[in-house]
C-alpha cells in the first residue's frame, strides 16, 4: 500500500487536463504509440469534440521514481463541469491528492477555485501545476501571484509544465510520489469500497469503478450495495490500464473495477458503499446522496410515428447515464413524448446531441424549465417542472422558485457589465471582493431559471471570455410567477408555454413573439403569433405570407433544377413540426427562452 | 425543290395533334441553336458569341439526330430556340431543316416555331422560313421602350421591333408570339403598361411576359452581388405580375401559364405545354434536355465538346436521371401548378394532410377546385413555386 498513490487532476475547463493525462499515459507506455490519440481518456466523440470530460475515467500508471522505487499511480480523471460536481466530489473522495492545474495564459478561474475548495474539503494533498508554459501568451509570474493570493497556496511549490511539450512531467510524477500520502486502510477489515463511477457494457452490464478503503474484494464474493440494499455475486475484479486488467482480488487502498452481473448503471448509485453480504461494515462511507435533476425539458419525436423508436433510444441511453430521468409526457401540439430531467444545461445539451448523433433520433426539445413549487389555497404544495401542468391561477396561494449562489471571477474592468447582467437576471444580495488587484470575485444570488439558459454564454460575451462562473443551489424563495401562453394562428401551442416572473412577463411575451416571428418561416398565409397571460393577449407579431414566389421561366432545362429545389425544401420541412397548418422549426421551441435581443 | 423540304406537309406521319390535346402522346422536338451576336446580361441560356462555326455545329447535329432515329414517334411540334436561331443564314437554316426532315417523322399540321430577334427579321429570312414550313415565330421584343432595351443591351430598338412585327404580318405569319420582359429597377408600372399596350396593338396570337429573374451566373447576377443592381421588393413584383395578368386577360387573352398568354384556346404554345404536361420531347444541340419514359437526359453545355464528342461518334449526353414515383409526383405537381390546369386531386392524395393543405389554399384564394383538379388562381400563379411545396414534404 505504501507504493500506491491515488490522485486526480482538477482544473477549470480548457486548462489542459486531458492533455496532461495523455502525457502520463504515453510516458507509462500503456499503449503503443501507434494506438495513441489525443484525449485518450475521453472516449465519447462529444467529449473529444468539445474538449470536455463527461464521464470519469481511471487509469493505473506504473512509475519508478528517481530513487528506483516502484509505484502504482492511480489517476482518476473527473468530469470538468459544474453540472457533474457530485461525481467530481465522489472521485475526489477516492483520492489522497490532486494536481491543481492552472493555465499560465488564463490564470485562476472560477472553477479552479471551486475545485480547490472541493479538494480541501476532502483534506487532499494539493500540488499546484502551472500548465501551458510553452504558450507565447503564458504569464507565469502573474499566475504565481494569483496562486498565492487567490488560492492561498505556496507558489514556489508550483511545478511549471506543458502538457503539449511534456515539460515538467518528471517533476509532477516525482511530486506525486513524494507529496501525496499513500492510502491508509486495512485489507483484513470488513469491505468498504466507494462507488465513484459506473459504465455500461453491453456484454457485462454495469462496470463499477470503486476505491477500496478497507477490506479485500474477490471474484466470487457476494457484495451488497448499501444504499440500494441489493446483493450481487462478483464475476470479475481488476484495475484499469486503459483496457480492463483482470485480477483475483483488489485490496484496501487500490482503485479498480467490479463486475457483478448488475444489469445497468441505473442499478448502481454513485457514492454508494460496497460491502460484503456475509461480513458487512456497520456504516456506509460518508457523503452519499441521491442526485437530483434541476433542469427539465420535454423531448418529442420529429415525426409522431417515431415515438416507439425514441422510447427505445431513451431506454438504451439510460443504460449508461443513471442521472437522466424521464417519464412519458404528452402535448396537444406535439403528441407523445417524454419529460426529462437533467443535472444541468450541459447535461441536457449532451443528451440532445448524443440522441441525435449516436441514436439517429430526430427530435424536438422544449425550452428547459426548473422545478417550481406552488402553494395552493387548499394547503397543498405542488412541484411543477412543466409549464403544461401549471395550476389554475385562482387556486394558487403562493409560488416559489429555486435560487442559486453564483460566484463569478473576472478582471475588474467588466464589473459594470456583469453587475448589469446579474441584475437583469433578477440577481440579489450581491457582494464582491478583490482577491488580487485588478480581479473581482462577485457573488450573486440568482433564480436558477434565469441562469439555466443562456447566462453562461452572456457572461462569456460581456467579459470577452475572461469571466468564469460557478454555482450552487441554495434554496427556494417566494416569487411572483405567471404562465406565458403562446398562440399560433389562434391555437394555443402548449409546448411553447413558459413560466416567467410577473414583472418580466410583458417584456418576455413581446420578445418571444418577436423571436418566433424570426424562427417561423413564411407560409402561403399570414401567421399571427400571440403571447397571452391568463387568457389576455399581451403581445403579438405576424409572419408575412409569400406575396410573389415563382420563377418566370420553366422549360425543358429547368425542370430537374426546380424539382431538386423542391426536394431540398421538403427535406427542410422534415426538420419542422406542423401545428395546425403552420410549420414550426425545431429551433423555435428552444428559442423562446433566449433573451439576447432584450 | 424548296417545297419538298417543308416539314408541315412532309411524310405520311401520324394524325395531327391538336393544341388542347393535353394527353396526346406525340413528342416534341427542340433544337438548341447556341449562337448569339452578343450576350444579354440577364440571360443564362447557353450560347457563344464566337468560335465554333455554325457549319461544324450542323455536322454534329446531324450526327446527334441520327442517334435518335426511330426512337421517338412522329413529332407534332418543332421548336428552334437558342441562343439566336435567326442568326443562321438561309442555307444554314435550310441545312438544319434538311437534317430534321431527313431523320424524323413530323405529323401533318405540326407546330413549327422559330425564335427570332427583331433585327434579324428580313423579308428574305421570313420567306425562307415559310418555305421551310415554319408557321410560328416567337419574336424577342422584350420592350417597346428604348431606354429599357438599352438597359437590357438588346441589339434592336422599339422602331425595329415594330417594323419586324409589321413585316411578319405582311408576310402572312398567322401565329406570332411576342416575348416581353418586366420587373427591373427603375421601370415604372406605367412604362410597362405602355409596352403591353403597344404589343396589344398587333393582336399577337401569343404573348410571353417574363418577370426578371436575376440568375447568379449572368452579368446582372454579378451586378446584384456587387450592389450595382438592386433587387425589386416582393410587393412590387406582385403588383407587376397581377397587373400584367389583369391587362392581358382584360384584352381577352388566356393566362395559361405563369408567364404565358394566348389570344385564343387554339393558340397556346403546343410545344412548351409538353414540358409542363411531362410529355416526351427530344432536345438536340448543346445543353438541350430530353425526356421520355420517366427518363431525362441533357447534353454537354459546350458547343466545342458537343462537336468533339459527336465527331468521334460518341454521345453528347452529359448526364441523365431516371425518375421514381415520388419524383414524378413532385414534378407533376410543381409543373401543374404553374399552369391554369393545376394538379389532379389524384396526384395530391399521396401527400399527408393534403386535404387540409388544399383547404388552406382554397380559403386563401390561391387555388380553386373543379373537375377533380386543383387549379391555381392568378394569386396562386404568383406564388406557384410554393404551391407544390405546401403539399410535398
Amino acid at each position: 500500500m505504501e507504493q500506491i498513490r491515488n490522485f486526480s487532476i482538477i482544473a477549470h475547463i480548457d486548462h489542459g487536463k486531458s492533455t496532461l493525462a495523455d502525457r502520463f499515459i504515453q510516458r507509462a507506455k500503456l499503449v503503443e504509440d501507434r494506438d495513441f490519440h489525443n484525449q485518450m481518456l475521453d472516449t465519447m466523440d462529444i467529449e473529444r469534440e468539445r474538449g470536455i470530460t463527461i464521464k470519469s475515467q481511471t487509469v493505473c500508471l506504473p512509475y519508478t521514481n528517481k530513487a528506483g522505487e516502484e509505484f502504482i499511480l492511480n489517476l482518476i480523471d473527473t468530469p470538468g463541469h459544474v453540472d457533474f460536481s457530485y461525481e467530481v466530489s465522489r472521485a475526489l473522495a477516492s483520492c489522497e491528492g490532486v494536481l491543481l492545474l492552472v493555465d499560465a495564459t488564463q490564470g485562476v478561474q472560477a472553477q479552479t477555485l471551486a475545485n480547490l475548495y472541493a479538494a480541501l474539503e476532502h483534506n487532499l494533498a494539493i500540488i499546484p501545476v502551472i500548465n501551458k508554459i510553452d504558450s507565447p501568451s503564458a504569464d507565469v509570474e502573474h499566475t504565481k501571484e494569483e496562486i498565492e493570493t487567490e488560492l492561498g497556496l505556496d507558489a514556489d511549490e508550483a511545478i511549471l509544465a506543458s502538457g503539449k511539450t511534456g515539460a515538467g512531467m518528471e517533476e509532477i510524477l516525482e511530486a506525486i510520489t513524494r507529496d501525496v500520502p499513500p492510502p491508509s486502510g486495512d485489507s483484513a477489515k470488513p469491505l468498504s469500497a466507494l462507488v465513484f463511477d459506473a459504465k455500461y457494457d453491453p456484454f457485462r452490464g454495469a462496470i463499477i469503478s470503486c476505491r477500496i478503503f478497507d477490506g479485500t474484494l474477490r471474484t466470487g464474493d457476494t457484495i451488497r450495495l448499501m444504499s440500494l440494499g441489493t446483493t450481487h455475486r462478483v464475476e470479475e475484479v481488476g484495475v484499469f490500464r486503459i483496457a480492463r486488467e483482470k485480477r483475483k482480488e483488489i485490496h484496501a487502498g487500490e482503485v479498480g473495477y467490479v463486475i457483478a452481473g448488475i444489469k445497468t448503471v441505473s442499478d448502481t448509485r454513485i457514492g454508494d458503499t460496497i460491502t460484503l453480504e456475509d461480513n458487512p461494515v456497520t456504516a456506509p462511507l460518508p457523503g452519499f446522496r441521491e442526485v437530483k435533476p434541476v433542469v427539465f425539458s420535454s423531448v418529442y419525436p420529429m415525426e409522431a410515428e417515431d415515438f416507439d423508436s425514441l422510447s427505445d433510444s431513451l431506454e438504451r441511453y439510460k443504460l449508461n447515464d443513471a442521472s437522466l430521468i424521464y417519464q412519458k409526457d404528452s402535448s396537444q401540439a406535439l403528441g407523445q413524448g417524454f419529460r426529462c430531467g437533467f443535472l444541468g444545461l450541459l447535461h441536457l445539451e449532451i443528451f440532445q446531441e448524443r440522441l441525435e448523433r449516436e441514436f439517429a433520433q430526430s427530435i424536438i426539445m422544449t425550452a428547459p424549465s426548473v422545478e417550481y413549487r406552488f402553494i395552493l389555497k387548499n394547503g397543498e404544495t405542488l412541484t411543477i417542472d412543466n409549464p403544461q401542468n401549471y395550476p389554475d391561477p385562482m387556486a394558487i396561494e403562493g409560488t416559489t422558485e429555486p435560487y442559486i449562489k453564483a460566484t463569478i471571477l473576472m478582471p475588474d474592468r467588466y464589473m459594470g457589465a456583469v453587475m448589469k447582467l446579474c441584475l437583469d437576471k433578477r440577481g440579489e444580495n450581491s457582494h464582491f471582493s478583490y482577491p488580487v488587484p485588478g480581479r473581482i470575485e462577485l457573488v450573486f444570488e440568482l433564480p436558477l431559471a434565469e441562469v439555466v439558459f443562456d447566462f453562461y454564454d452572456k457572461l462569456k460575451s460581456v467579459t470577452q471570455g475572461y469571466g468564469s462562473f460557478d454555482y450552487e443551489l441554495i434554496d427556494y424563495r417566494p416569487s411572483d410567477l405567471v404562465k406565458l401562453d403562446i398562440l399560433v394562428n389562434g391555437d394555443k401551442v402548449d409546448a411553447l408555454a413558459i413560466i416567467v416572473h410577473k414583472d418580466r412577463a410583458h417584456a418576455r411575451a413581446a420578445s418571444v413573439c418577436e423571436k418566433l416571428r424570426k424562427e417561423i418561416p413564411r407560409h402561403l398565409f399570414k401567421i399571427a403569433i400571440q403571447g397571452a397571460i391568463g387568457g389576455k393577449i399581451v403581445s403579438r407579431s405576424t409572419v408575412a405570407p409569400f406575396r410573389k414566389d415563382v420563377t418566370a421561366k420553366c422549360y425543358g432545362g429547368d425542370i430537374t433544377r426546380k424539382r431538386k429545389l423542391l426536394e431540398k425544401q421538403a427535406k427542410g420541412k422534415k426538420k419542422m413540426r406542423s401545428v395546425g397548418q403552420v410549420m414550426i422549426p425545431q429551433s423555435a421551441f428552444v428559442a423562446v427562452l433566449k433573451t439576447d435581443d432584450e | 425543290m424548296m417545297n419538298n423540304r417543308g416539314i408541315a406537309d412532309s411524310r405520311n406521319g401520324s394524325a395531327p395533334g391538336t393544341s388542347d390535346d393535353r394527353d396526346g402522346p406525340s413528342p416534341g422536338l427542340y433544337v438548341h441553336v447556341p449562337f448569339c451576336k452578343t450576350k444579354c446580361p440577364y440571360c443564362d441560356f447557353y450560347s457563344i458569341t464566337s468560335g465554333t462555326p455554325a457549319e461544324r455545329w450542323l455536322g454534329a447535329l446531324a450526327g446527334e439526330a441520327a442517334l435518335h432515329r426511330d426512337i421517338f414517334g412522329a413529332f407534332d411540334t418543332l421548336y428552334v430556340g437558342g441562343g439566336t436561331p435567326s442568326l443562321l443564314n438561309e442555307s444554314e437554316t435550310g441545312r438544319l431543316f434538311d437534317i430534321l426532315t431527313g431523320t424524323f417523322d413530323c405529323a401533318a399540321g405540326s407546330e413549327i416555331t422559330i425564335e427570332a430577334n427583331p433585327d434579324d427579321v428580313t423579308s428574305r429570312a421570313l420567306a425562307a422560313w415559310r418555305e421551310l414550313g415554319v408557321n410560328r415565330v416567337s419574336l424577342g421584343v422584350q420592350s417597346f421602350d428604348d431606354g429599357v432595351l438599352r438597359f437590357l443591351r438588346r441589339r434592336h430598338d422599339a422602331i425595329r421591333a415594330q417594323a419586324a412585327l409589321a413585316l411578319l404580318r405582311e408576310t402572312g405569319f398567322a401565329n406570332i408570339g411576342i416575348d416581353l420582359m418586366y420587373g427591373f429597377e427603375g421601370q415604372s408600372l406605367d412604362l410597362w403598361r405602355r409596352t403591353l399596350e403597344r404589343a396589344l396593338e398587333y393582336r399577337p396570337e401569343h404573348i410571353s411576359c417574363y418577370q426578371m429573374t436575376i440568375e447568379r451566373s449572368t452579368e446582372f447576377g454579378a451586378m446584384l452581388a456587387s450592389g450595382s443592381l438592386a433587387a425589386i421588393d416582393e410587393e412590387t413584383q406582385r403588383t407587376f405580375f397581377m397587373e400584367t395578368s389583369a391587362i392581358l386577360t382584360g384584352h381577352g387573352y388566356i393566362h395559361y401559364e405563369v408567364s404565358n398568354f394566348a389570344r385564343e384556346e387554339g393558340l397556346l404554345s403546343r410545344h412548351n405545354r409538353k414540358y409542363w404536361s411531362r410529355l416526351p420531347y427530344l432536345g438536340l444541340g448543346p445543353s438541350a434536355h430530353s425526356f421520355r419514359d420517366g427518363k431525362r437526359w441533357w447534353n454537354v453545355r459546350s458547343v466545342e465538346s458537343y462537336c468533339d464528342l459527336l465527331e468521334r461518334g460518341e454521345s453528347p449526353v452529359d448526364d441523365s436521371e431516371t425518375l421514381g414515383d415520388d419524383e414524378i409526383a413532385l414534378e407533376t405537381l410543381a409543373l401543374g401548378f404553374r399552369t391554369r390546369d393545376g394538379a389532379a386531386l389524384e396526384t395530391l392524395r399521396r401527400y399527408q394532410g393534403w386535404e387540409r393543405t388544399l383547404k388552406t389554399l382554397v380559403d386563401g384564394g390561391l387555388v380553386t377546385v373543379a373537375d377533380g383538379r386543383a387549379a391555381p388562381t392568378t394569386s396562386g400563379l404568383c406564388v406557384a413555386d410554393r404551391l407544390a411545396a405546401a403539399f410535398a414534404g
